[in-house]
């Protein structure tokens, strides 16, 4: 479960952002949908706890993110929230692999190799588990990035503009494989867009 | 951890190389000095051999310790035996030992010394193979000549004038009768002969006449015995038992009779005093220089004087070295820094996945000691690489062991300074590292 209380946050040049309250049940998917520049991404940001806002709490199942310290808030995080990004970036120096590998690691979890073979096969990627991500096209490179989000099975799943930069076979194989994975792990899924196409795929929509 | 550090570096192999190759050439250069001195000093060290003083002909005090302790200088002359032959008798009341030293040829760049068996006692010096020298034109050899030029008891060869190859051979053979047991000291690098066989090769005019009678004897020995003799009895034997009182005796014996051929010259005497203490021992240096045609110098204050202006060369060029690891700590701060510009997503990211501030500022720390370590190991090998190389060269032309593998403490402080310099060059890249604020990191990447 995901929710937010009276969030708002205050950007260094004076502006300050309120949002609505949300509140995304276990298993839910919801579309968050709003122009460029509206605050998307930062609410994304303040959701994952990659931003502290200035008043207001978010609430991960029945953890408060702001009762967490700096290290703490990374391991739960690394935990319990997976985080796709607009253009897909990954550990340069380590293979497909290796980069869901850091992904349990760092997150403090053990190193399973045969769930990361397993998830990269679900999402059509089996065979490039041992390739380079840089030799990675768009829609792989998205669909990898959608396994690290995935692998440490979070209870959260937050997309940032999954498929701005996708066709739109590849943004339909993507929206699919999010949906299908999420309900697979039972995890709230977010998606932040301003992308059109997506609009008919989810009931539950916010608009900023 | 330590695996991603590794991978970071390897991928980025040109940034590697560079910092690694630097930071190698710092260490080894470093490494390569403080052996070199030390193995310098020590080879120094081990041949002073406790000789208190040296006596030779007037000129370089160091010249003159460097010829006849070391081997490696050219004589400064020679002196008669009739003004030193007091410092020989072995009843010198403050000379407890006294080494007279013939030079003058060689053998392939070896040195053919005439002496008494008292060089021996002087390096702990014993048999291994044959016997010791005798007669004029008879060799016991160091087990360096003896390896090097491959020879075994019973083989002839000829000597050439001067200390060093190749010039004008004499037409005489010197036979080896017996090798010496390696030593570690610049013994083993001497082809022993009694003085006689040196005179004998310069003794010009009369030249094959003179080497024929001294085959057997000197003139001067053979006028004091029976002239009817064959030539069989006159020739000495050497002892067969080689406890150090029979050779201490025969040395004597040999003392005494070089003292008693007044006309001949020798090149120079090491003297071991009686007592280190004695105040006449100690002024005797002054007044043989002050009151004698002879020259009289302390092979320690000689060598410390050489050694602290070798010193000072060598600090130099170690300061210079350290520059460089500086200098290549510089280049892995630069490599580290810039990487870091490149990597800002990927760092962001392992935030994302649980890394903590923490894990981001160990990541790039460990990048810079490992590249520090690899960059110590390398140098060190090529140093040492270095230094084997060097050992061959060092032992044909200055006569001295050096060993290219032997590993100095100083080297483990190396080690530290290495670390030391690869933490700093990672200090602030990584605090920069541990500082990435992700969210912005993120929404601009």
């Amino acid at each position: 479960m995901l929710q937010t209380k009276n969030l708002q946050y205050f950007y260094g040049g004076g502006s300050e952002l309120s949002f609505p309250d949300i509140r995304c049940e276990t298993g839910e998917h919801w579309l968050l949908l709003g122009q460029s520049g509206c605050g998307k991404t930062t609410l994304l940001h303040l959701l994952g706890g990659l931003l502290t806002p200035r008043q207001g709490s978010v609430i991960v199942g029945d953890t408060s993110l702001n009762s967490l310290k700096t290290s703490q808030l990374d391991k739960f995080r690394g935990k319990k929230i997976g985080i796709i990004f607009q253009a897909p970036h990954f550990v340069r120096s380590l293979r497909v692999g290796e980069n869901l590998e850091l992904a349990q690691q760092l997150a403090g979890l053990q190193v399973d190799r045969n769930h990361i073979a397993k998830l990269l096969g679900r999402l059509g990627l089996g065979h490039k588990i041992n390739a380079k991500t840089d030799a990675l096209s768009q829609g792989e490179r998205q669909r990898a990035a959608i396994a690290r989000a995935l692998v440490n099975k979070p209870e959260i799943i937050l997309a940032d503009e999954p498929t701005s930069a996708l066709d739109d076979k590849n943004t339909e194989e993507v929206i699919r494989l999010l949906e299908e994975t999420a309900t697979e792990v039972n995890a709230t899924l977010l998606v932040v867009t301003h992308d059109g196409r997506l609009k008919e795929r989810f009931e539950k929509r916010i608009n900023l | 951890m330590l695996k991603l550090s590794w991978k970071n570096l390897v991928n980025k192999p040109l940034n590697m190389a560079l910092s690694l190759i630097l930071f190698a050439l710092g260490v080894g250069l470093v490494s390569l000095l403080v052996n070199l001195n030390h193995q310098v000093e020590e080879n120094f060290d081990k041949n002073l051999a406790g000789v208190d003083l040296v006596l030779g002909a007037k000129g370089s005090p160091l010249q003159m310790i460097l010829c006849a302790m070391y081997h490696v200088d050219n004589p400064t002359g020679n002196i008669p035996i009739e003004k030193s032959r007091a410092f020989l008798n072995p009843k010198h009341p403050l000379i407890q030992q006294a080494v007279p030293l013939s030079l003058g040829d060689s053998y392939r760049g070896y040195r053919i010394v005439g002496t008494t068996y008292d060089i021996l006692q002087l390096y702990n010096a014993s048999i291994s193979e044959g016997k010791l020298w005798a007669n004029p034109m008879e060799v016991t050899i160091g087990a360096a000549v003896a390896d090097a030029q491959h020879l075994h008891v019973g083989d002839k060869f000829k000597s050439s004038h001067g200390l060093v190859e190749g010039i004008e051979e004499h037409e005489h053979d010197f036979t080896v009768v017996g090798i010496l047991k390696p030593t570690g000291s610049v013994i083993d690098q001497l082809i022993l002969t009694p003085s006689e066989s040196i005179w004998a090769s310069h003794e010009h005019g009369e030249d094959s006449s003179a080497v024929q009678q001294l085959a057997v004897g000197s003139p001067d020995s053979a006028s004091m015995e029976d002239h009817d003799h064959a030539e069989h009895e006159h020739a000495k034997v050497a002892p067969s038992t080689y406890d150090s009182l029979t050779i201490r005796q025969l040395a004597e014996q040999q003392r005494l009779e070089l003292m008693g051929k007044t006309d001949k010259e020798i090149t120079a005497i090491l003297i071991r005093f009686r007592s280190r203490t004695n105040i006449q021992a100690l002024n005797m240096g002054r007044n043989i220089n002050e009151n004698t045609d002879l020259m009289a110098a302390s092979p320690p204050n000689e060598i410390a004087r050489l050694q602290t202006n070798l010193g000072l060369g060598a600090d130099t060029l170690k300061m210079l070295a350290w520059v460089i690891v500086v200098v290549s700590g510089l280049s892995i701060f630069i490599s580290l820094f810039s990487s870091l510009r490149d990597r800002r997503y990927e760092l962001a990211l392992m935030r994302v996945m649980g890394g903590s501030p923490g894990t981001l500022f160990q990541l790039i720390i460990l990048e810079g000691l490992l590249l520090a370590v690899m960059g110590y190991v390398l140098g060190i090998l090529f140093s040492h690489l270095g230094l084997s190389v060097l050992a061959g060269f060092m032992k044909s032309t200055y006569r001295y062991s050096f060993s290219g593998w032997k590993f100095l403490p100083e080297e483990a402080w190396l080690f530290v300074g290495a670390i030391l310099v690869g933490f700093i060059a990672a200090l602030i890249p990584a605090l920069q590292a541990r500082r990435t604020d992700i969210s912005e990191t993120l929404a601009g990447g």
